[in-house]
């Protein structure tokens, strides 16, 4: 498409001292530009819908996580005998119990509010050293090539090549099972991905001519990798990065079941579900309460990412 | 071939009133706007104009192939034969494309399907339109790939487009646009993308089709030279309208449009320097070159083989040497892969080297670090592409200052009024400091990529196809801009171009180059006026000069692509001698 091409890049320029063809557009398109500029970027980002949304959704979750206690209309682990149906079933959602209880007449709400803080310090801590790990490795296979690339990828490919689960459970051997065991197990999991992708990307980047233009200026190699390159790496970090919360939360719920995870009676959102899923069809909200807590939790930070992406980059602004 | 056109024959395509719209944030914007023309049989029709003045688009609305709903055609009618091509519907469409309009598009790198074989494509472009037997397929793209003059035709068949070079691609391309004998071909740049020699080969092959099966072909271009090697009737477009419309030697001669006249008037004419000297300006010109090259060598190793061994290497340079005064400019020309952008990165340090360079007489070092940076202060380079080498994240403001963060000469208050000035010398204003890149146009960015250059106050520029990508208008200013920097401050240019017109109009002496090395070096009176080798020969009757008057019938280019600069491992590249035919003009003396 030659000539959208040429044609959208006419529209948002003024060509004034080239002048030999100036459309009259581009005068508007350049105020425009000029007033988002002067706004700051926190500014646009409270101007959108979803990105306020995502903010409040965000808010809620954390607030209920560092304020369990607070908040939390019961204990997690008290087990009512009020809980429970005469035949030993549990409650649907209903007056005392917002959100019902489970098989042991637990409350469920209560407990969704305590595994927040195991189902977010593996979703942003675990999940953000992943995020980390992976854009380093990356992003520095992708730029020095030669035996850098080959023993970083490979090993990327060992990684990848290698049962998450196997790893997980010997590591878990060696050490006790804890939360933060569980943390550096997943994180050591999920770095591979991520390190695909920004590999692939720094790779296509470096040969860029823009890059090729600050190494013939002299750039050092902190100022290439990470002024110029990594900002052109965020979008598909950000992406990746909040996809990673959804997968890391149900990884967690995993190694919870196989007994290698966050110790019962310690609630997470993971280990509710896996707890009860057997009793989906009887009583579906021990199932259907933590999972849309994971969903709400991944699309809100997916929705905040994609936001920020679209703040933080020059030529989107004046667009919306 | 200088033949009117016959205004008997009959008209195969009518555009009348044809309207095109994009779709943009702001609503709609019309891009092709009332235009109207007849195209007859067997007549050349080019499309002038510059980018963004909807030739392109022009051709994409003929072919109902615009990207809806983003575009579509608001108004006006195309007719083929009597019928109406904006009232029919998609699959009547596609038996017209490819059927009785056939397009051929600038790349034809990306044109053919990579992992499909030469006859496999031609043999599938036959029978989307043909009902004809496999065999009766077979045959028919072996006579196409002859009719095109593709050298060994039969083995072509089972090549893949990856193992022919861009001239041959091109060549396929055509022979699949004329597989079903189309009524009439549009050709968008066909050759933009490729050398001038291969450019000289395909227009003479566009005639040849043109004459032997009397297709009418409309020719979209921004190449005046070569409008004026092929059209009958030429179409000018500046910002969706035609802005003049008549016989090519009108057009040229007595043009009546202000805008015509504009442009016509800054493109560049090889032979438009004939008997001039070129007087280097400088000053302060010591004794000492700024920039001396010593048997420079470039090679590239190609692995390959389960082990993954060096087996072969790329001689991109081979042994060349040159100097470069102040205030001087040298031309580097050459084909594509003749390793005169090699050198550029040899000297900027991106890519290992063998040899020597000295800058202002200091020898550098090889590899990188705090010596190769001191001397980079001296050596500064401009990329070919303003809309690729300039970060899209940063403010331009920052992007010309970087040399100054980076080499920590400036920082602060300083630093912002330094970045002022440059965007002031360089004829942009400092209030545009803030903006980001994508909001210049194409020259303004080139602006600012000089500027960037220019601020560490280098001795010498690495001029890299800098102009290539630009409009010939913008051309024509961002030249004027460099030799008045020039003069200004005793800078030297290597000025690397593929545009023999360009290097004549700026440089004071011009090295031509030809699989590594350099075959003639001179002054520009020397070269231009007097070439002595073949290949500089060759190369000055290929381009097309933009005057009817002076069109060539024959191109006399012999059919066939540049050698491959890759050679076995072991193998050695022989070495030219120089002769010196006068006055250090130096030509390579023949093998």
């Amino acid at each position: 498409m030659n000539s959208t091409h040429d044609l959208e890049g006419r529209m948002t320029t003024d060509a004034k001292p080239d002048a030999v063809a100036l459309p009259a557009a581009g005068q508007t398109s350049r105020q425009t530009g000029n007033q988002t500029r002067r706004q700051g970027a926190l500014e646009r980002l409270l101007r959108r819908k979803l990105a306020i949304i995502a903010l409040v959704v965000i808010t809620i979750i954390v607030g209920a996580a560092l304020f369990a206690p607070l908040v939390a209309p019961f204990d997690p682990s008290e087990q009512f005998f009020e809980g429970l149906t005469l035949e030993g079933a549990p409650l649907p959602p209903g007056e005392r119990f917002w959100l019902g209880t489970d098989l042991l007449g637990r409350d469920v709400l209560s407990r969704l509010i305590y595994g927040a803080q195991t189902s977010l310090i593996i979703g942003l801590v675990a999940n953000g050293i992943a995020v980390a790990v992976g854009a380093l490795v990356g992003i520095l296979a992708g730029f020095f090539r030669g035996w850098v690339e080959t023993v970083l990828m490979r090993f990327t490919d060992l990684m990848m090549a290698f049962p998450a689960l196997l790893l997980a459970i010997t590591l878990a051997a060696l050490f006790r099972p804890s939360l933060w065991i569980v943390a550096m197990v997943i994180a050591m999991v999920n770095w591979v991905q991520m390190a695909r992708v920004v590999y692939t990307e720094t790779r296509s980047l470096s040969e860029r001519e823009f890059i090729v233009a600050e190494r013939a200026m002299g750039a050092g190699l902190g100022r290439v990798l990470f002024r110029h390159i990594l900002p052109h790496l965020l979008s598909s970090i950000v992406v990746f990065g909040t996809l990673g919360i959804s997968t890391t939360v149900l990884l967690e719920a995993t190694l919870s079941y196989l007994g290698i995870g966050v110790q019962p009676p310690t609630p997470s959102w993971g280990n509710i579900i896996y707890e009860n899923q057997t009793y989906f069809t009887s009583a579906p909200w021990l199932v259907f309460f933590p999972g849309v807590a994971i969903i709400a939790l991944a699309l809100a930070f997916n929705l905040l990412g994609d936001a920020l992406r679209e703040v933080l980059d020059p030529t989107q602004k004046g667009r919306h | 071939m200088t033949q009117t056109p016959d205004l008997a024959a009959e008209i195969v395509l009518s555009v009348q009133d044809l309207k095109t719209e994009v779709a943009t944030p702001d609503g709609a914007k019309t891009v092709v706007d009332g235009l109207s023309f007849d195209l007859r049989r067997g007549e050349t029709l080019c499309i002038a104009g510059e980018s963004g003045s909807g030739k392109s688009m022009t051709a994409l609305s003929i072919m109902r192939l615009l990207p809806e709903p983003m575009a579509r055609v608001a108004s006006g009618s195309v007719r083929l034969g009597g019928r109406d091509l904006c009232q029919l519907g998609e699959t009547e469409m596609c038996a017209i494309r490819g059927g009785d309009i056939a397009m051929i598009f600038q790349e034809p790198m990306t044109s053919l399907n990579p992992v499909l074989t030469i006859g496999r494509q031609l043999r599938e472009a036959i029978f989307v339109h043909q009902d004809v037997s496999r065999r009766e397929a077979e045959k028919r793209a072996l006579e196409t790939l002859e009719a095109v003059r593709l050298s060994e035709p039969k083995r072509r068949l089972k090549q893949y487009p990856h193992e022919l070079s861009g001239g041959m691609r091109q060549r396929v391309m055509i022979a699949m646009a004329l597989a079903c004998n189309p009524k009439v071909l549009i050709a968008d740049e066909p050759t933009t993308a490729l050398d001038v020699t291969i450019q000289a080969q395909i227009l003479q092959l566009i005639r040849d089709l043109q004459r032997d099966f009397g297709t009418a072909v409309i020719l979209i271009t921004h190449d005046m030279g070569v409008v004026a090697e092929m059209a009958d009737r030429v179409v000018v477009m500046n910002q969706g309208k035609i802005v003049e419309h008549g016989a090519v030697s009108e057009v040229f001669e007595r043009p009546k449009d202000a805008y015509t006249r504009e442009l016509l008037d800054a493109v560049p004419k090889l032979g438009a320097m004939t008997g001039q000297d070129a007087v280097i300006s400088a000053a302060g010109a010591g004794p000492e070159p700024v920039l001396e090259v010593k048997d420079l060598t470039v090679r590239f190793d190609l692995r390959g083989g389960i082990l993954d061994r060096v087996v072969s290497r790329v001689h991109a340079v081979e042994g060349v040497s040159f100097s470069l005064r102040a205030g001087e400019t040298l031309g580097l020309v050459g084909e594509s892969g003749c390793g005169k952008s090699t050198i550029g990165k040899a000297l900027m340090n991106l890519v290992p080297w063998e040899g020597s360079i000295r800058v202002a007489g200091r020898p550098i070092p090889h590899g990188r670090g705090e010596a190769d940076r001191l001397f980079r202060r001296d050596l500064q380079m401009i990329f070919q592409d303003p809309y690729a080498s300039l970060d899209p994240r940063m403010r331009v403001g920052d992007l010309v200052g970087e040399p100054l963060v980076i080499h920590g000469l400036a920082k602060g208050r300083e630093l912002r009024d330094r970045v002022a000035s440059l965007f002031e010398r360089v004829g942009l204003t400092p209030d545009q400091m803030d903006r980001h890149p994508h909001e210049f146009s194409g020259g303004q960015r080139q602006r600012i990529c000089i500027a960037r250059a220019l601020a560490l106050s280098p001795k010498a520029i690495i001029a890299d196809e800098s102009v290539s990508a630009l409009d010939v208008s913008v051309q024509a200013q961002v030249l004027d801009l460099l030799q008045e920097l020039q003069k200004e401050l005793d800078l030297s240019f290597l000025f690397i171009s593929h545009d023999m017109a360009v290097v004549e109009q700026v440089s004071h002496r011009v090295a031509v180059m030809y699989l590594g090395q350099i075959v003639e070096v001179g002054t520009r009176r020397q070269v231009f006026e007097n070439p002595r080798h073949p290949y500089t020969q060759r190369l000055m009757e290929a381009v097309p000069i933009p005057d009817p008057a002076r069109r060539r019938d024959v191109f006399k280019v012999p059919i066939g692509d540049i050698p491959s600069p890759v050679r076995a491992l072991g193998e050695s590249v022989e070495r030219v001698r120089y002769v010196d035919v006068g006055d250090r003009h130096l030509v390579a003396e023949p093998a």
